[in-house]
């Protein structure tokens, strides 16, 4: 049972992360119908961001989030304004190239100010374990699932009561529609950049003390991203939030019951199987092609 | 004659350059990097058939790639196979696989194919990884030269000629394919999958088509590449190798067979260009991603000829 | 007086001007020496990699000061190879074939030196690997040396360490890489010689950033007493934390003396605590007797490394490099030139070498030439190495 119970807390831990990178995904999906791969990036920015201002210059961690976060978002607003919109019309390969390629530069740029080590946090309440139940549990686990937590119910407000929100929500339903009744679309898009991003640096700040960061921790996060932004369908971020929490759970007790080899490849088979079953994603509407 | 020369000058020019370059190339080195071009040149013209004419995107053709490597390797190595018997069967094996997930896989469209392609391709990696009993793990595993009796095949000049030849096969193959009614039915279902299937064609079947025959196109060239390097990593079945091979298509041109070879060189020198600077190669390799699909969207090879028919037009 | 300084001011420049000038001159006439060096100075072996390069230029730069070897000048040839073996076979080709070096420091790790050994063998170019595990020189190549103790050895350290506090019962959490492997092999091949019984073997992925899974199946395993950790970079990190996370204190954990560095203990924040390792007398060499054969080189080192790095801590690792650097120097001026044959047959034949790692004494069976005497065991305390024995 405390065996059960340990990889419970493994897989709601991941299972949050992963939630919090898909939300992003679902975002910038609704609103440009664009899959930036470059979303697993902004955790990392957000982690060494937060390492960069601690150590170098000095300034606390509470200054050091807001200050992280901000600049990933700007980082966001950078990529859709120089890379997304100028390619504008483009092929869905030639955006996947385009954003696969700004994450491979984000990481180079990251590689080249603040190196190529493995960098820590400390953890924001301390790292006495907690015991439940004969199963222990980082303190920083409940920070990560508190933030996924209010993440969730801030986009609920965030979409159902401020203009911006609700014209995010109207551009996802209807680009043209939003566009005729006033919205203002380019920003928007810029919006959703910036939000994605923020969204994704604060995950890389709250699991930093827990998975260590480094200058290529992104690629394999945003592809899990993906896959619970693809498990949860696309375009909805509460799926995105259930896709991540399911696959982390799937991890952790492959991880633990099954074979510790195999976790990674647990995402990847779900994904594929339910793909196979149900091509719009667990909680996607199966959709009608427009000719 | 002529008309042989006409229809096939693209070809013969090909062939042409592959016999002349070893005219400028300095030293052993240079050979070694001018063969690895014309593998993933190889690789990228059977995916140019899936992505550039059929208009279906895979982010894990180096999970092919990587079959066709790992079954030579342990084909040879494990069970003293011959190697072309080791390439065929692992070609035949890659092919089988790419028939079987074909349909489901095809069916579906944009990101959720990618989505799925690119589960495919790293699945195929955890497994190389993790089977270490067969793979070796991680770190890679030898591979014995290509030998057929007493004869081997271990100069890098050797394979050159190797290498390029099959290539200047490869693209006339697919020349071909493009010039016949599967070209056509690829062709159109690019253009609209909805409109092609009203006209009676089985696009379903054209699709697996160009996906089995791209799978075993990467999957020789695997082999090959197994042998030429007698030396293998999972690290060929990986995530930004499938986007390596994607890009090669795209940055020389979709659709275009010599956009492929010519995406192929510049992205397999690349590395090589960068490695005296090596603090900024994915700096610089991530820049020059970007700028070719924001600058060059359909590709270099379609753009610059673009460009030199307005001049002459002018 | 004034008259005289300035004219001895004045011959001293002219005879600094000829000096400077025959040297030039000697310079021409004799092309620098190609030592090629193949690191993973970035990627998730960064921390092998990275003090290896810095100690090569730190090295490489001060032959030269003192005239070169042999009267020829030295010319380092760096690649880095991100730690992935297909890159490191590209590069050595590279080295061989376009730059054509004269002999090849690296890799950094196992995997990638495995790869190379073959293009090193054909071309019959001395190689000096800095990775850890046993089957680089066992059997032995004759072209491929290696200066860090093997995998075999610090295996049998901590066997022989758990036998002296009466342990017997061991679990093996390890990843799945080159050095990874062999290390778990040594490790059940020794332990019925030291009578010690595996009761557990877990293995986890080189991304994985959680290792509560494996460390919880190692816990509920009856009996047992302490765990051999294979592996090395983040993988450690995370397995410490999660190691104190589920107050598995009571069972002791060895790791490998690839993990050996400042970083580990840093970025552990306090978890690598009591965990014990063999490492080289490097990495404690404030702590050595005076009488110590080793302390003087090793200050030496530390003393030459941390002026010319900012006071960055020493890790074995840069000893590693070290080794393999002076102990080719040497080689070639007992060859009296850079022929590659003498060379590689001048390194077979080191004796008391003192290097970093410790007092090398190659010969045609063992092109390593360390024994486990020169391996130290440390505990992690206070945040820093404690020499144990």
């Amino acid at each position: 049972m405390d065996e059960f119970l340990q990889f419970l807390f493994s897989g709601l831990t991941r299972g949050s992360i992963y939630a919090i990178v898909g939300i992003g995904f679902a975002i910038v999906y609704n609103a440009s119908h664009v899959i930036n791969f470059a979303q697993g990036e902004f955790v990392m920015i957000g982690g060494m961001a937060a390492v960069a201002i601690t150590t170098k210059l000095g300034l606390p961690l509470a200054a050091a989030i807001p200050l992280s976060v901000a600049l990933a978002a700007l980082v966001g607003v950078a990529l859709e304004k120089f890379a997304i919109e100028p390619a504008r019309g483009a092929s869905v390969v030639a955006i996947i190239i385009i954003t696969i390629g700004a994450s491979i530069f984000i990481r180079g740029g990251v590689e080249v100010l603040v190196g190529k080590r493995d960098h820590s946090l400390p953890a924001f309440s301390g790292d006495e374990p907690i015991r439940i139940a004969g199963a222990t549990l980082q303190p920083q686990s409940l920070w990560v699932v508190g933030a996924l937590v209010v993440i969730v119910l801030g986009l609920r407000w965030f979409f159902g009561a401020t203009r911006t929100g609700k014209a995010m929500l109207a551009t996802s339903h209807n680009r043209l529609a939003a566009q005729l009744v006033g919205i203002e679309v380019r920003h928007v898009l810029l919006a959703s950049f910036a939000l994605a991003a923020a969204l994704g640096a604060l995950a890389g700040i709250l699991t930093a003390p827990i998975t260590l960061t480094r200058y290529d921790i992104g690629i394999m996060l945003g592809l899990k991203g993906f896959c619970a932004a693809i498990l949860g369908g696309l375009g909805s971020p509460y799926g995105a939030v259930a896709g991540g929490l399911a696959l982390g759970m799937a991890e952790a007790m492959t991880g633990g019951y099954v074979s510790s080899g195999y976790q990674d490849a647990v995402a990847f088979a779900i994904i594929l199987c339910v793909l196979f079953v149900r091509p719009q994603g667990l909680f996607g509407r199966a959709g009608t092609e427009r000719v | 004659m002529a008309d042989f020369a006409k229809r096939h000058s693209g070809v013969l020019l090909l062939a042409l350059f592959v016999a002349l370059l070893p005219l400028a190339l300095p030293n052993r080195f240079y050979f070694d990097v001018a063969t690895k071009v014309w593998l993933n040149a190889i690789v990228c013209v059977g995916l140019n058939l899936l992505v550039g004419y059929a208009g279906q995107i895979s982010l894990g053709h180096a999970g092919f790639f990587a079959l066709g490597a790992y079954a030579s390797a342990i084909l040879t190595r494990r069970f003293e196979l011959n190697a072309f018997v080791a390439m065929g069967l692992g070609a035949a094996g890659t092919g089988l696989l790419a028939f079987a997930v074909a349909r489901p896989i095809l069916r579906l469209k944009g990101h959720y194919l990618a989505m799925a392609t690119l589960g495919l391709g790293i699945i195929i990696f955890i497994v190389i990884n993790r089977e270490i009993w067969l793979t070796g793990g991680p770190d890679g595993t030898r591979v014995p030269a290509l030998a057929l009796g007493e004869w081997r095949l271990t100069r890098i000049e050797d394979w050159y000629w190797a290498a390029g030849a099959i290539l200047v096969a490869a693209v006339a193959l697919a020349q071909n394919l493009i010039g016949s009614g599967v070209g056509r039915a690829l062709r159109a279902l690019n253009g609209s999958e909805v409109a092609a299937s009203t006209l009676g064609i089985d696009t379903a079947r054209y699709k697996a088509m160009a996906f089995v025959v791209s799978a075993v196109f990467a999957s020789l060239a695997g082999s090959l590449f197994a042998h030429v390097e007698r030396f293998v990593t999972p690290a060929e079945a990986g995530f930004l190798r499938s986007i390596e091979f994607v890009t090669m298509v795209v940055l020389g041109g979709m659709a275009s067979n010599f956009g492929a070879v010519v995406g192929a060189a510049l992205l397999t020198m690349l590395p090589q260009l960068v490695a005296d600077f090596q603090d900024y190669k994915h700096l610089v390799f991530g820049a020059v991603l970007m700028a070719t699909m924001i600058f060059l969207p359909k590709g270099l090879v379609p753009s610059l000829t673009d460009l030199v028919r307005r001049r002459l037009g002018r | 007086m004034a008259s005289f300084t300035r004219r001895s001011a004045l011959g001293a420049t002219a005879a600094t001007a000829i000096l400077a000038l025959s040297w030039a001159g000697a310079q021409a006439q004799q092309a620098p020496i190609k030592v090629g060096a193949i690191l993973a100075v970035t990627g998730p072996a960064s921390f092998l990699g990275d003090p290896a390069a810095k100690t090569l230029k730190l090295y490489v730069e001060q032959t030269n000061k003192a005239g070169g070897v042999v009267g020829r000048q030295l010319e380092l040839k760096l690649y880095d190879t991100g730690g992935d073996p297909r890159q490191a076979v590209t590069f050595t080709r590279r080295l061989i074939e376009d730059d054509k070096v004269d002999f090849i420091i690296g890799a950094s790790t196992t995997g990638e030196t495995m790869a190379m050994i073959e293009l090193v063998e054909e071309a019959k170019i001395p190689l000096i690997s800095l990775a850890g595990a046993s089957p680089i020189v066992e059997p032995v190549k004759r072209w491929v040396f290696k200066t860090p103790h093997s995998d075999r050895m610090a295996v049998e350290k901590m066997y022989g360490d758990m036998r002296r506090d009466n342990m017997t019962k061991a679990a093996i959490l390890g990843g799945s890489g080159g050095f990874d492997q062999s290390c778990r092999a040594e490790a059940k091949k020794f332990a019925a010689s030291y009578n010690i019984q595996i009761v557990a073997d877990e293995t986890y992925a080189a991304t994985d950033t959680d290792m509560t899974p494996q460390l919880t199946r190692i816990r509920n395993t009856p009996g047992v007493q302490a765990i051999i950790g294979c592996g090395f970079g983040s993988p450690t990190v995370v397995t410490a934390r999660n190691y104190k996370q589920l107050g598995m204190q009571n069972v002791r954990f060895y790791f490998n003396h690839g993990v050996a560095s400042q970083q580990f203990i840093d970025q552990s924040q306090g978890a690598a605590e009591g965990m014990r390792m063999p490492v080289a007398a490097l990495l404690v060499g404030p702590q050595l007797a005076e009488s110590d054969p080793q302390k003087k080189v090793t200050m030496a080192y530390t003393a030459a490394y941390k002026a010319a790095y900012n006071n960055e801590a020493v890790s074995g690792f840069g000893g590693h490099a070290y080794d393999a650097f002076m102990m080719a120097v040497e080689a070639i001026k007992r060859a009296g030139s850079m022929d590659k044959a003498k060379v590689r047959d001048q390194i077979e034949l080191t004796k008391n070498f003192v290097g970093a790692d410790g007092i090398f004494n190659m010969s045609p069976g063992d092109h390593m030439g360390l024994d486990i005497r020169s391996f130290k065991m440390v505990e992690v305390r206070n945040g820093t190495w404690k020499l144990l024995y």
